[in-house]
């Protein structure tokens, strides 16, 4: 399986992922940093003392129930949660040893890219959408160059090269989700967020895209939400189990699946709950 | 049993012919108001109505051409001060501005809307005509304009509210500051509606009135300016209705006819807008 870890990377990351300047998850360094986060939506605590780290070039996976707040946690990388006005973060996240509560936040949001739920494309061509991150951002080259490599790596340019100035909306779902993949890989981001990709998509279109974030890791860092463990298990190198906003278990996938160092994590993925 | 059966079979068909019945007569109307205004002024619109001045008292013919280019400066004038206030107000309200300023604003837009156009004119009169101490095309556009800013703005925050979050989520995950996304996301997304709703705010007060009557005044010739007295189709029409001169009356039919055709035009034109380009999904 392509997505199998390093044979060596049987730490409990949790445990390891403490401090010092190049920190690392067994050999991978991390990308991320989620430090002693607390968030809350008015008085309402959503996560509590989340720890955990987002290793470069792989695809780290939040699974857990409807409501464990993984979803949130995922929000919090690049700062969306911003979008609603009662909510409130504790804590530090970092992107290569920075805070990013510090940073410019439409800066930061140009490194770390997010694909939504549903498909989200604009309302203009193939062309636009995907052209869109780099206008906005004033990036230099060609803009067909980077819409034609952005379509080349999310694994579209075959099916709409003849076609880029028609709607993104006439394109099936799988593919418009593609295109906001594509549009999201544009702007070359460092880390890319997925949060529940495929949950709206067919399993013909979801596999495609399986597959595609599997090819993508050489490309960027990719933190996928998934309500789906056998997605998680298929595509991620390591899985952070949540429950009522705790972090219950962060391990590489093999071995959260198969043995798994909480109970709670054993019920969960044996299907006792959630 | 039966009886009670057949007593329920009977209201409601009673209510559906009530109700078809009534829905009937509200398109009656218009195709009556329509058969009305072609009987009676059909038959003086020609090429002269829409190229020649009114002739005058006692003349046989003659056309009305200063009335409809003076509506024309008029909706145009008004358009300018309308649409770009209601228009960036209505981004604020959708956008920028928390729930209380919101509902101030919006229920100060919903009582503009409803203060009658009579008034409306007092205003423009006061505030335009009084200084400048002469009626003007400008007093005129400018109580037009004024009716048209809370229309444009409610239409705005309706279709800009309209679009689904997903899509500012969408450009907000790619860098866009607040202002990028409205301006390059939620504004195209929403364009068609509001464009289709200033196109009815302007048919709307094409047809008005009462606050011409003592701001634009009327004119039977060629307006000279801006800051001059115009003839507009409203106006036209009351005039030449209250003469006692029976050409006239027929004028006023065929003006009558000219201006419905307009606000017809305008309202097929802001739904074949609706109706084209990209569609954007419900939230």
């Amino acid at each position: 399986m392509q997505s199998s870890p390093n044979p060596g990377l049987s730490v409990n990351v949790a445990a390891t992922a403490t401090s010092g300047a190049r920190e690392a998850i067994g050999s991978i360094p991390l990308r991320m940093k989620i430090s002693k986060v607390n968030f809350y939506y008015g008085t309402k605590q959503i996560l509590f003392d989340i720890n955990m780290g987002i290793a470069d070039k792989r695809v780290t996976a939040l699974i857990g129930p409807s409501g464990c707040g993984k979803s949130t946690l995922l929000r919090t990388l690049n700062r969306m949660h911003e979008t609603v006005t009662s909510s409130r973060l504790e804590g530090e996240i970092l992107l290569d040893q920075q805070n990013i509560l510090a940073q410019d936040v439409t800066l930061l949001r140009r490194r770390v890219g997010m694909v939504f739920q549903r498909p989200n494309p604009f309302p203009k061509s193939i062309f636009d959408n995907i052209a869109y991150g780099p206008r906005i951002n004033g990036m230099k080259g060609p803009i067909a160059e980077i819409v034609e490599k952005s379509l080349r790596h999310a694994a579209l340019w075959e099916e709409v090269k003849d076609h880029l100035q028609k709607s993104a909306y006439e394109l099936s779902g799988g593919q418009q989700q593609r295109v906001c993949i594509a549009r999201a890989l544009a702007v070359e981001p460092e880390v890319l967020l997925l949060d529940e990709p495929c949950s709206a998509l067919d399993p013909i279109s979801t596999a495609k895209i399986e597959e595609l974030l599997v090819e993508l890791k050489s490309l960027t860092t990719i933190a996928i939400v998934t309500h789906n463990m056998q997605q998680a298990a298929r595509v991620s190198d390591f899985t952070a189990f949540l429950l009522t906003g705790q972090m219950i278990e962060f391990n590489p996938t093999p071995q959260l699946f198969t043995t798994p160092s909480d109970p709670r994590t054993e019920a969960y993925i044996t299907g006792r709950f959630g | 049993m039966n009886a009670r059966l057949r007593w329920r079979k009977l209201v409601s068909n009673f209510m559906l012919t009530m109700t078809g019945v009534c829905a009937f007569v509200s398109v009656a109307v218009l195709f009556f108001i329509l058969g009305y205004l072609l009987f009676n002024g059909g038959t003086s619109i020609n090429w002269a109505f829409f190229t020649q001045l009114p002739k005058p008292v006692g003349e046989v013919g003659g056309g009305m051409a200063n009335a409809i280019v003076g509506s024309a400066k008029l909706l145009l004038a008004a358009s300018l001060l309308g649409v770009p206030i209601g228009f960036l107000g209505g981004i604020y309200l959708a956008e920028f501005s928390g729930a209380t300023v919101a509902s101030v604003v919006r229920y100060a837009a919903d009582l503009l809307n409803g203060v009658p156009s009579i008034v409306i004119g007092i205003f423009a009169y006061a505030i335009v005509v009084q200084p400048f101490k002469h009626f003007s095309t400008l007093a005129g556009a400018f109580a037009l304009g004024l009716m048209m800013i809370p229309i444009t703005l409610r239409s705005t925050e309706e279709f800009l509210n309209g679009v689904p979050r997903m899509l500012r989520e969408g450009a907000m995950a790619l860098g866009a500051s607040k202002w990028k996304t409205i301006s390059t996301v939620i504004v195209p997304a929403a364009y068609r509606g509001i464009l289709t709703a200033i196109l009815l705010a302007l048919a709307r007060v094409a047809g008005e009135t009462a606050p011409l009557l003592f701001t634009a005044f009327g004119n039977r010739f060629w307006s000279q300016g801006w800051a001059q007295p115009t003839a507009s189709l409203p106006v036209m029409i009351f005039t030449y209705a209250v003469s006692p001169y029976e050409d006239w009356h027929r004028q006023a039919w065929a003006a009558g006819l000219v201006l419905l055709g307009l606000i017809l035009i305008i309202n097929i034109l802001a739904r074949t807008i609706l109706s084209r380009g990209i569609a954007v999904p419900r939230s």
